[in-house]
C-alpha cells in the first residue's frame, strides 16, 4: 500500500502519481492521509486501483472517475463522483449537492444523506444512499438508477428521463412529469441487486418506485403550464 | 418595408406593425406557441459596418501588399496551459453540435480548418470520431448538458471550452427537437430515440464564479494541466463576466455577441437578449487591460463576422482572434441557391432559410437525415471552407498592411472611426472626421 499525506504533498502530486497508474499500474492499494477538505483529489483516475482517503474531501473527489474505487471516510463537498463513468465511490459521511452528478457509469455509495440535486442529469450511474437526498435530486436523470434509503426532498425526478427512482421513505413532492410506478418482479429484482451491490441491507418491499410519465418527452403547447 | 417602385396612394406600411410583425402574430395566433428558430438575430444592429480603418498616408506609413509579410499566427492559452494551442490564423471555427450538424458537416469543418492550421469545436452532444480525425485542433467544449462527456474525450481534446452561454441566447439552454434524434445522436447523449433534448441553461454541479474556479481547477487536473481552458460567454454584462471568467482561472475568454448564431432557439429570445458585439469587445478588452491581463488571457470574440473587414475590426478592438459559425455554414453550402426548389417545398427559400431544428436542410447541412446528408461531400465541403477562410486572411491582411501593420494584431482602436453615433459609442472610438468619442470613459 501506497500512503501519500496531503499535508505534505499537494493535489496536483498526489492527482499526477494516481493518473501514472494508469499507464503502468505498480500499486493497486493506495491511502490519502489528511485531505481536509481540499478540492478535486482524486479525480480523473483511470485504473482498477482502490484509494482509501482518510477525512473529509471538497468538491468534486473522484471527478469523471473510471475504473478506480474510491472510499471518503468522511463527508464528501459538492459533486462528488460527477460523471463518473466506471468503477465505484463510497462515502462513509453525507455528501454535499450535486453528488453523481452527470455520471454515466459506475455505483456512489452515500452512507450518509445527500444534498440537494443528487443524481442530477445522471447518464447510468447507480446510486445508492442509506439515508435522506435533498430537493431537484434526480433532476432531468437520463439513465441508471437511484435508491434512497431514507427520504426525498421536494421535487424529486423533475422533467426525467429514463432514470429508475426507488425511495423506502417519504417522497416530499415529486418533479414535473415523474410519477410513481408499480413495482414489478422485474424492479424487485434490480433494486435487489443494486442494494447488494452496494452492500446495503434493506427489505426491497418497502421501497415505491417512481419514474417518468413520458409526458414531457416531446413539447407540446398544452403542457407549457408545467416547464 | 414597401417596395419603392410598387408605392400607390393608400398603401403605406406601418413602420411598427410591418408585414413580418403582421404575419408572426398570425403565426402566434394560429399555433398558440412562440417560434423557434436557428441563425442569429436578424434585425439590424450596429455592426463592423459601422466601423472604417483610417488607412496610412503621410502621418502613417503602410506596409507593400505583395511584399511585406503580415503576420496572422496566434497563440491561445499561454496563462497556464503547458501546451497552448498555436492558430497558423485567428479566424476558428466555433462549436457546433454533432446533433445539430451533421456527421459530413461536422467532418467538413474539420477538413477546412486543418487545412488553413485553425483549430474547430465541438458542441453539445460530444466529439465524433469523424470531427476528431479530421481536425488537427480541436476544442471540446464542456456544457450543462454534459451530453456524451467523458475524460477520454476531454484528454483527446487541444483545448477545453467552458460554456457559459451564447450571444444568441445568454441565459437560456438549447433544445433539439425530436425529429432530429436519430439512434447515433440518441446513443451518443445517453436519451431515447425521438424525445427533444432539452440542454440546461446551468451547470448541473456548480454555480457561480467561485465554483467555477474550482470546476476549471478540476478539468485542469484531469488533463494534467496540459491544455488551455477557454470560457463561453454570451455578450450581456461583458465588462464584469470577463473580469469573474479571468478569476475563475481562464486561459482564454470567448465573448458570443447578440448576432451569434444558434441550432435552435426562441425567435424572441434571438432577437431581444444580449448585445451586439461591437459592444462587448471593448467591454471585454478593459476588463482585461484593467487586470492587466490583456493579451495574456486571449480573447476570442464571435457573433455576426463575415469578412476580413470584420476580423480586422474585431482585432483592432483587441481581440486575439474571432470565432465563425454562421458564415462557416454558409461556405460549406448552407442556404445554396441551388436547392432554391426544394427549399420552396419546405415553405422557405434559398437566404431566409432558418429552421435548422427541424433537420430538412436540403444542403445536407443541420440535419440528420442519411439521404440529405449524403448531398454534403466532405472533402470538396472542407476544401470551400478553406479557401473562404484563406480569402478572410488575406483581406484583413491587406486592411493591417494598409495601416502600416505586420502583425494582425498591432491593429488598434486608434485606426478606427465611426460611421454612426452609437457605433462611435459602443465601439469607443471617434466618429468619422471628428474627434468625439460619444460618452467617452464609459
Ligand atoms: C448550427 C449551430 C449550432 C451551434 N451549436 C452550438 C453549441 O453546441 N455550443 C455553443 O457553445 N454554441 C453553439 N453555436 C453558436 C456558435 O458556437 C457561435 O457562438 C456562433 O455561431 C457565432 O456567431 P456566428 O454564427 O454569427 O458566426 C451554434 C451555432 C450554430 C449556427
Amino acid at each position: 500500500m501506497k500512503t501519500i499525506n496531503l499535508a505534505e504533498s499537494t493535489v496536483r502530486d498526489l492527482n499526477q502519481a494516481l493518473h501514472d497508474q494508469a499507464i503502468e499500474c505498480t500499486e493497486r492499494e493506495w491511502e490519502v492521509l489528511e485531505p481536509k477538505g481540499q478540492h478535486n483529489i482524486a479525480c480523473g483516475l483511470d485504473q482498477n486501483i482502490s484509494v482509501d482517503i482518510k477525512g473529509p474531501t471538497g468538491y468534486f473527489c473522484a471527478g469523471m472517475n473510471k475504473k478506480a474505487h474510491i472510499t471518503i471516510h468522511g463527508n464528501a463537498g459538492q459533486g462528488v463522483a460527477e460523471n463518473m463513468m466506471s468503477g465505484s465511490v463510497r462515502v462513509k459521511g453525507n455528501a454535499s449537492q450535486a453528488a453523481g452528478a452527470t455520471a454515466h457509469g459506475g455505483l456512489l455509495v452515500i452512507e450518509g444523506d445527500a444534498g440537494a440535486r443528487c443524481g442530477i442529469s445522471m447518464k447510468g450511474v447507480d446510486i445508492v444512499v442509506k439515508g435522506s437526498v435533498g430537493h431537484m435530486s434526480c433532476f432531468m436523470g437520463q439513465a441508471g438508477s437511484l435508491v434512497v434509503c431514507g427520504d426525498a426532498g421536494d421535487a424529486l425526478g423533475d422533467s426525467l428521463y429514463e432514470t429508475h427512482i426507488y425511495v423506502k421513505g417519504e417522497v416530499k413532492s415529486l418533479g414535473a412529469d415523474c410519477i410513481a410506478k408499480e413495482m414489478r418482479d422485474e424492479h424487485i429484482e434490480e433494486l435487489s441487486e443494486l442494494l447488494n451491490r452496494a452492500g446495503v441491507d434493506e427489505d426491497v418491499t418497502a421501497f415505491k418506485r417512481y419514474g417518468t410519465a413520458r409526458q414531457l418527452y416531446n413539447f407540446k403547447v398544452d403542457n407549457t403550464a408545467a416547464y | 418595408m414597401s417596395d419603392d417602385i410598387n408605392v400607390k396612394p393608400g398603401l403605406r406600411e406601418s413602420a411598427t406593425f410591418d408585414r413580418n410583425t403582421m404575419t408572426e402574430i398570425r403565426r402566434a395566433a394560429e399555433t398558440g406557441i412562440y417560434d423557434i428558430r436557428g441563425f442569429g438575430a436578424k434585425r439590424k444592429l450596429p455592426h463592423f459596418d459601422d466601423l472604417l480603418f483610417l488607412g496610412a498616408s503621410m502621418s502613417r506609413y503602410p506596409l507593400e501588399g505583395y511584399r511585406e509579410k503580415c503576420n496572422t499566427s496566434v497563440t491561445l492559452g499561454t496563462r497556464y496551459a503547458k501546451k497552448p494551442i498555436v492558430l497558423d490564423i485567428p479566424v476558428t471555427i466555433a462549436g457546433m453540435s454533432f446533433g445539430a450538424l451533421s456527421a459530413n458537416a461536422k467532418e467538413a469543418l474539420g477538413r477546412g480548418a486543418s487545412l488553413m492550421g485553425t483549430s474547430t469545436t465541438t458542441g453539445d452532444g460530444g466529439m465524433t470520431p469523424e470531427e476528431r480525425g479530421q481536425s488537427t485542433k480541436l476544442v471540446y467544449q464542456y456544457l450543462p448538458s454534459r451530453y456524451g462527456m467523458n475524460p477520454d474525450d476531454l484528454r483527446k481534446a487541444d483545448a477545453i471550452e467552458v460554456v457559459l452561454g451564447q450571444g444568441a441566447k445568454p441565459g437560456g439552454g438549447g433544445m433539439l427537437l425530436g425529429q432530429k434524434i436519430t439512434d447515433r445522436v440518441a446513443k451518443m447523449r445517453t436519451l431515447p430515440m425521438g424525445v427533444d433534448q432539452r440542454s440546461a441553461c446551468r451547470h448541473p454541479d456548480w454555480t457561480g464564479p467561485d465554483d467555477l474556479a474550482i470546476k476549471i481547477q478540476e478539468l485542469r487536473e484531469i488533463t494534467d494541466w496540459q491544455v488551455p481552458i477557454y470560457i463561453k460567454v454570451g455578450a450581456t454584462r461583458t465588462y464584469y463576466d470577463v473580469k469573474l471568467a479571468v478569476k475563475a482561472g481562464a486561459d482564454v475568454i470567448v465573448v458570443d455577441g447578440m448576432q451569434g448564431g444558434t441550432a435552435a432557439t426562441q425567435e424572441v429570445f434571438i432577437e431581444h437578449v444580449g448585445i451586439p458585439t461591437l459592444a462587448a469587445i471593448p467591454q471585454a478588452v478593459r476588463a482585461l487591460q484593467e487586470m492587466g491581463m490583456h493579451r495574456k488571457v486571449q480573447l476570442i470574440v464571435s457573433g455576426g463576422i463575415r469578412n476580413g473587414a470584420d476580423v480586422a475590426k474585431c482585432m483592432a478592438l483587441g481581440a486575439d482572434a474571432v470565432a465563425i459559425g454562421t458564415a462557416a455554414l454558409v461556405a460549406l453550402g448552407c442556404n445554396h441557391p441551388k436547392y432554391e426548389e426544394e427549399f420552396k417545398k419546405i415553405g422557405s427559400a434559398a437566404g431566409f432559410y432558418d429552421d435548422y431544428h427541424e433537420g430538412k436542410d436540403p444542403a445536407g447541412i443541420s440535419t440528420q437525415d442519411p439521404e440529405l446528408m449524403k448531398r454534403l461531400d466532405p472533402v470538396a465541403a472542407g476544401r470551400h471552407l478553406a479557401n473562404y477562410l484563406n480569402v478572410l486572411t488575406l483581406e484583413a491582411q491587406t486592411l493591417a498592411r494598409a495601416c502600416g501593420k505586420n502583425d494582425l494584431r498591432n491593429l488598434e482602436p486608434e485606426d478606427l472611426v465611426a460611421l454612426t453615433v452609437e457605433s462611435a459609442a459602443m465601439a469607443n472610438v471617434p466618429l468619422a472626421g471628428t474627434s468625439w468619442i460619444p460618452g467617452k470613459g464609459f
